[in-house]
């Protein structure tokens, strides 16, 4: 049954083509359809799961080879999929969290008349997600990295008729163009260097060519991985992406896609650690999107933005811990998955949250919701604990690892992220003191409700999974399962003792929360509108601008491209056109002037006549007398 | 002979000069039979003093030639006349860039 994975994505894609082609029919059921695909598929990878982990350790991995996708002279491509420890733990994270979201669906989307096409992309995506993990080749990889791509662009702008959700998705979409240059660039490298794509090939080989080679594919990969993840220089797509309906930005946007970058970097682990300088670009690129996210997130009023700022940050962690090198890529997995629950909880909360305040985002307007909605406040305050990395929780567990390591692999990158865990914290307090703490502040005709079943379910199971996930670090569980995947853990000696650190983070964070509470607590007013651009001060002014990567990119890419195709536009017309035209208007001019004899009057062409006609014979003449 | 020949030149410039200077186009028609005739008297000249018959052969198609074209010629210009009451050559100058 192990060999059988590709189920596991023919199922939601089954799912997928059905409702996008069966027609109004389905409206009514539509949403149930695509719910028990995923479930299907969840139920089918649990059950793998459960065998793969019978198996003897050496022997977890499983490869099924579906037939050749693509044969050119020496160059084949098998439709190869691995299942294996890493992409177990994917599958389930995915199909898990995939059918609670789509649970959760039923209810945010009831109103919705697109539903049933709603829940045909959201099928979509987890088959080109699953397709993304399983692969085995890094072109059947791509196949999925770009179906999630497609999947992402058609959510984000699922509501479409709202200019700002359809520039969304573009921006997306064309931000992550760049980056999957990189992802086409490094394949084709691998094909250069290796005659293959087969990732399970390619990682076997890096080790017997010199070192650029893996840099240069370690630095395109890490291109890709920025793209897709939103990691600095690529990030300004995630925070407009939040347009999409929450469902999708918990999904896609927190939970699975953008961590995919994560998951290319650590499948690939191989080449990186071939490559010091790339893992040395990783570790920085991490670390400055996990303070960059977490800065925005300080600054924005948005409910939804401030998490995709959270979400930014914390796949920062995850980069860092992945760029750390054997010694962090069970941890990166490991923050991963307990942020995929606990970001998951927080986002669909968020929605419930909006769900009950007529969808206003702004947090300036909410306020005193605790009582309001109990449930969701409950479950979003355990996701909160869990960010927090509260004892106990799996927040606690995953961050700590990360930071630990950090330190014990240089100690300003671990002070970084410790500074990172302090933000959070500020953050995060600050949004559940203005959400669910203080005055109200809602708007005329708001009356704040719990959400249906539908959604709370979704939200208590998320929860729980936040609150308790950590105990799959307990005896090193998650390092060993891994082992198979990534290679054995490196344990590094952290320059103090372990409960040193973790005291120390508990301070920073303790030091956090007091500030957010010092500031947006202690029952303070918040004014329901955000102060102006020049009240603020210049940090907040550059979070609120999510530290200018919009303009960044306009002035670094945008303007010098738009200039280059203005220069190429004239030339085209004034030297490529000029020619063409140019001749042809001299020969218009020419024939003009040889019009001019052409006067209509008889004599005058028999004038000509007689005029060639002895212009011949004096030739005649001067030929015979010569 | 040298009189037979420059006959026919004199003829011929005569007639050259009254197309180009004439308007009426039945004098201007004249001046070309006129043309005509000299390079006839010419061909036949020339016949007699090789002693063969290419010449008069030449003159007789040029005489039927000549006959085809005061055909129609003159259906030409009988019909502008009609339509312009005019046999001026220098009216009919719509064939003009």
């Amino acid at each position: 049954m192990l060999d059988q994975s590709w189920l596991l994505i023919a199922i939601p894609l089954a799912g997928a083509a059905l409702l996008l082609m069966w027609g109004k029919e389905s409206d009514k059921f539509g949403h149930l359809i695509a719910t028990a695909c995923s479930t299907a598929s969840f139920v089918f990878g649990l059950i793998m799961f459960i065998q793969l982990a019978g198996r003897d350790p050496a022997d977890r991995s499983v490869t099924a080879n579906l037939g050749t996708w693509i044969q050119a002279g020496t160059f084949s491509v098998d439709f190869q999929f691995t299942f294996d420890t890493l992409s177990s733990l994917f599958v389930l994270l995915i199909t898990g969290v995939g059918t609670l979201i789509h649970i959760y669906s039923i209810g945010y989307m009831a109103d919705d008349e697109r539903r049933r096409r709603f829940f045909a992309y959201l099928n979509l995506f987890i088959a080109a997600m699953l397709t993304l993990v399983l692969a085995g080749d890094y072109l059947v990889l791509f196949l999925g990295w770009e179906g999630v791509g497609l999947a992402s662009y058609l959510l984000i702008g699922f509501w479409q008729h709202k200019p700002s959700a359809a520039a969304a998705a573009k921006k997306a979409f064309v931000l992550n163009r760049v980056g999957d240059l990189g992802m086409a660039l490094a394949i084709m490298t691998m094909f250069a260097w290796f005659g293959t794509t087969s990732i399970a090939a390619v990682n076997e080989q890096i080790h017997s060519v010199s070192g650029n080679v893996a840099t240069a594919l370690g630095l395109l990969l890490l291109l890709g991985a920025c793209g897709k993840s939103a990691q600095v220089p690529l990030q300004a797509w995630l925070l407009d992406a939040m347009e999409g309906p929450t469902p999708v930005s918990a999904l896609i946007h927190a939970a699975t896609m953008v961590t995919a970058g994560v998951y290319l970097v650590v499948r690939s682990h191989d080449i990186f650690d071939a490559s010091p300088t790339a893992r040395n670009f990783v570790i920085a690129v991490g670390l400055v999107t996990l303070l960059v996210g977490a800065w925005i997130g300080c600054a924005k009023d948005d409910i939804k933005k401030v998490l995709a700022g959270s979400t930014m940050s914390q796949i920062g962690y995850m980069m860092l811990a992945a760029g750390l090198g054997p010694a962090g890529y069970a941890f990166a997995i490991f923050h991963l998955l307990t942020h995929g629950f606990f970001k998951a909880n927080m986002f669909l909360g968020a929605g419930s949250v909006m769900h009950g305040m007529n969808d206003d985002v702004d947090m300036r307007h909410y306020g005193a919701l605790r009582t309001a909605m109990p449930v969701t406040f409950y479950t979003f305050g355990i996701g909160y604990l869990a960010i927090l990395g509260f004892p106990g929780t799996s927040g606690f567990f995953s961050k700590d690892k990360i930071i630990e390591t950090a330190l014990a692999t240089n100690i300003w990158v671990g002070i970084g992220a410790l500074i990172g865990a302090g933000v959070t914290a500020f953050y995060m307090t600050r949004l559940m003191l203005m959400t669910f703490f203080g005055q109200k502040r809602w708007q005329k005709d708001v009356h704040p409700h719990e959400s249906g079943l539908t959604m709370t379910i979704p939200l208590m199971v998320l929860a729980a999974l936040s609150a308790f996930a950590g105990v799959i670090s307990l005896g090193n569980w998650i390092e060993d399962w891994l082992e198979p995947a990534t290679g054995h853990l490196e344990h590094v000696e952290p320059p103090l003792p372990m409960l040193a650190i973790t005291l120390i983070v508990l301070v920073v964070v303790s030091a956090g929360v007091a500030l957010a509470w010092f500031i947006y607590g202690r029952g303070n007013e918040i004014a329901t509108e955000a102060p102006a651009d020049d009240q603020v001060s210049v940090f907040t002014r550059a979070g609120r601008a999510e530290m200018y990567g919009n303009q960044i990119n306009e002035a670094l890419v945008v303007r010098p491209t738009t200039y280059l195709t203005r220069a190429l536009v004239w030339a085209d017309a004034k030297l490529v056109d000029g020619l063409v035209t140019g001749t042809a208007d001299r020969i218009g001019e020419l024939s003009g002037e040889l019009r001019k004899p052409q006067t209509g009057f008889v004599r005058s062409y028999a004038l000509m006549v007689l005029g060639g006609a002895l212009v011949v014979l004096l030739a005649l003449l001067a030929v015979t007398l010569a | 002979m040298t009189a037979y020949l420059t006959l026919s030149m004199l003829l011929f410039s005569i007639g050259a000069v009254g197309v180009l200077i004439r308007r009426n186009a039945i004098v201007v028609f004249m001046c070309v039979e006129l043309m005509l005739n000299a390079t006839n008297l010419a061909f036949v000249s020339f016949a007699r003093q090789h002693g063969n018959l290419d010449g008069q052969v030449a003159a007789f198609f040029v005489m039927v030639v000549a006959a085809a074209e005061v055909v129609i010629g003159l259906a030409i210009i009988v019909s502008i006349y009609r339509t312009r009451r005019s046999a001026s050559v220098d009216e009919a100058n719509l064939l003009k860039a």
